[in-house]
């Protein structure tokens, strides 16, 4: 049984990602596999899940946007001030194929870096599509350049990158060349697409759908998604873009805090 | 082979392994999968803002008129399960609620750490016990079954106060405390509200016990509630009087999976022990 109390340690590092996107390294033996999530209590806050976007031996890392209190506060955290980790929970990415396509939306970017860093280790030909509303937005610019990750970046806007969407390049990267796994992190429609186009092209794909959680273990039933009631935190938060397609819910509607129904796109 | 089905206020339960109030229960399809996973019942807990649109109609309500609609696709009886600041608004929500689709009405009394509910608001008196029963038995023409509080001197007369209030059955209990963890790094509480109750293996002893004491002091039915984590401790409760047995912190211990395992449990301890029904272990450590 894991222990299911926070264990708190100082900040290490900050590192400024984008316009209000910041990562935050971590001193704690996380032992997370790619795909993974961390629960990470800010003392006297609240706790959130959050996938991991670093990790090494002593060491792990997550990337937050600046959106609500508590990612607010985070971002604004400097190195020595303390963080509570809980975790890893939910299942991971399965790595297949020798070819392979990554798809970060936003910051989901950051949930699939440690995926792309295993393919590039296992010498996987791993292709990575970036995508944000413009370039001041967009993450691991320097990272990916680094790693020797291939990489293209998209913006809305076209200010950085190729002008559209990363689904676009997605179906450009699936009729031109041969792709055997395609794996998806970002905004529930853009998943939603990926999933819709990998299942045409008849490429298998796993995405992460990402719910409100409160406990992250399977308790609080919070990320329970309609209609089977598979709860998010333990059955997900990877699941095959087949199962996701499954679930009523995906890129419709999700649950708040209340357990009220908000729907995708702005409406309700 | 054993008989382990159970006749709980006219609910027919498979088994008696019932997912408890507060626990991944939120919805429809939630409580399905808790079915799936082998729950004989399912207990689904409306919550803040749940309760709130099902008090004050707003775009949410047709939301949850279907969500709460055909229940009957769960698989298992659903029980509804509310809470509220006062008699008044009890009795309001369980008038709303009874018109739903829900084969059985907890009406929980005993939250430990909300403010305005439960045993902070002062409830858990026999006195606002039986008047919050008795407001709800109004407008309820469904089961009615009341939560208590292990945190109480006499738990027994609070169980009176329910039966003689209208509670079809009572369910016992809820968590102990509040309890509170500081986390002496930061010198922070550390749970969101920085108080919770208590569960799993502290709370058991308590339970039974509560259980014992409610047998003997009511002739409604219990749902034994409190850190039953095993087809044993569901025994044990039911040995100390429960019809049928509530599983909470268990689905954390043993994963969602948790009632089959009990219920595979309960079987094979019946075999073992020559049981062929619930009913001959039901209340046998009040034998003298």
């Amino acid at each position: 049984m894991k222990n299911e109390m926070p264990v708190t340690v100082p900040i290490k590092k900050v590192i400024d990602e984008a316009n209000g996107i910041k990562s935050v390294i971590l001193p704690y033996r996380l032992n997370a596999k790619p795909g993974q999530f961390a629960m990470i209590w800010l003392p006297g806050v609240d706790l959130k899940p959050v996938g991991v976007s670093y990790q090494d031996e002593s060491s792990f890392g997550i990337t937050v946007s600046a959106v609500g209190a508590w990612s607010k506060k985070i971002c604004e955290m400097k190195a020595g001030e303390l963080l509570g980790v809980m975790g890893p929970y939910g299942k991971a990415f399965k790595l297949e194929g020798k070819n392979i396509v990554l798809i970060g939306g936003g910051y989901g970017a950051a949930s699939l870096m440690m995926l792309a860093e295993r393919a590039l280790k296992e010498e996987t030909n791993a292709t990575m599509i970036i995508g944000a509303r413009s370039s001041d937005c967009l993450i691991y610019r320097e990272r990916v350049k680094q790693l020797g990750l291939k990489t293209i970046f998209t913006t809305d806007d076209g200010s950085f990158g190729e002008k559209g969407f990363t689904t676009d390049v997605l179906q450009k990267i699936l009729k031109e060349e041969k792709a055997d796994k395609v794996f998806a992190v970002g905004p529930e429609l853009m998943e939603k697409r990926v999933a819709e186009i990998c299942l045409e092209n008849n490429v298998p794909c796993e995405i992460s759908i990402e719910r409100y959680m409160k406990c992250g273990f399977g308790v609080c039933g919070a990320c329970s998604v309609d209609d089977e009631g598979k709860r998010v935190c333990v059955e997900g938060t990877v699941f095959s873009g087949e199962e996701a397609l499954k679930i009523r819910e995906f890129g419709k509607y999700h649950r708040d805090g209340s357990a009220l129904k908000k729907e995708f796109g702005g409406k309700k | 082979m054993a008989d382990i089905g159970v006749n709980l206020c006219g609910l027919k339960l498979a088994n008696p392994t019932v997912l408890a109030s507060g626990i991944v229960g939120i919805s429809k399809a939630s409580v399905s999968y808790a079915v799936k996973n082998g729950a004989g019942g399912v207990i689904l807990t409306y919550e803040g803002g749940m309760l709130n649109s099902v008090g004050y109609p707003n775009p949410g309500i047709d939301n949850i008129a279907e969500e709460f609609s055909n229940l009957k696709s769960v698989g298992a009886p659903v029980i509804g399960s509310i809470t509220g600041k006062n008699a008044e608004e009890f009795a309001m929500l369980a008038g709303k609620i009874n018109k739903m689709d829900f084969a059985a009405i907890e009406i929980v009394m005993s939250c430990p750490h909300t403010p305005g509910y439960g045993t902070m608001a002062g409830q858990s008196t026999p006195e606002i016990t039986e008047e919050i029963t008795k407001a709800v038995r109004a407008k309820v023409t469904k089961p009615l079954f009341v939560k208590l509080s292990p945190n109480v001197m006499a738990i027994s007369e609070i169980a009176k106060a329910a039966e003689k209030g209208g509670a079809d059955a009572i369910t016992a209990v809820n968590t102990l405390g509040p309890g509170m963890v500081i986390d002496i790094k930061s010198r922070k509480p550390v749970l969101g509200g920085k108080i919770g109750g208590l569960s799993g293996d502290a709370l058991r002893p308590v339970a039974v016990r509560c259980v014992y004491d409610i047998y003997k002091s009511v002739k409604i039915p219990i749902i034994g509630t409190g850190g039953v984590l095993t087809g044993e401790h569901a025994v044990e409760m039911i040995m100390a009087g429960a019809t049928a047995v509530g599983i909470g912190t268990g689905v954390y211990n043993r994963g969602i999976s948790v009632f089959r395992k009990v219920t595979r449990e309960i079987t094979a301890f019946m075999k073992e022990n020559n049981y062929s029904t619930l009913e001959e272990m039901r209340g046998k450590a009040h034998e003298e």
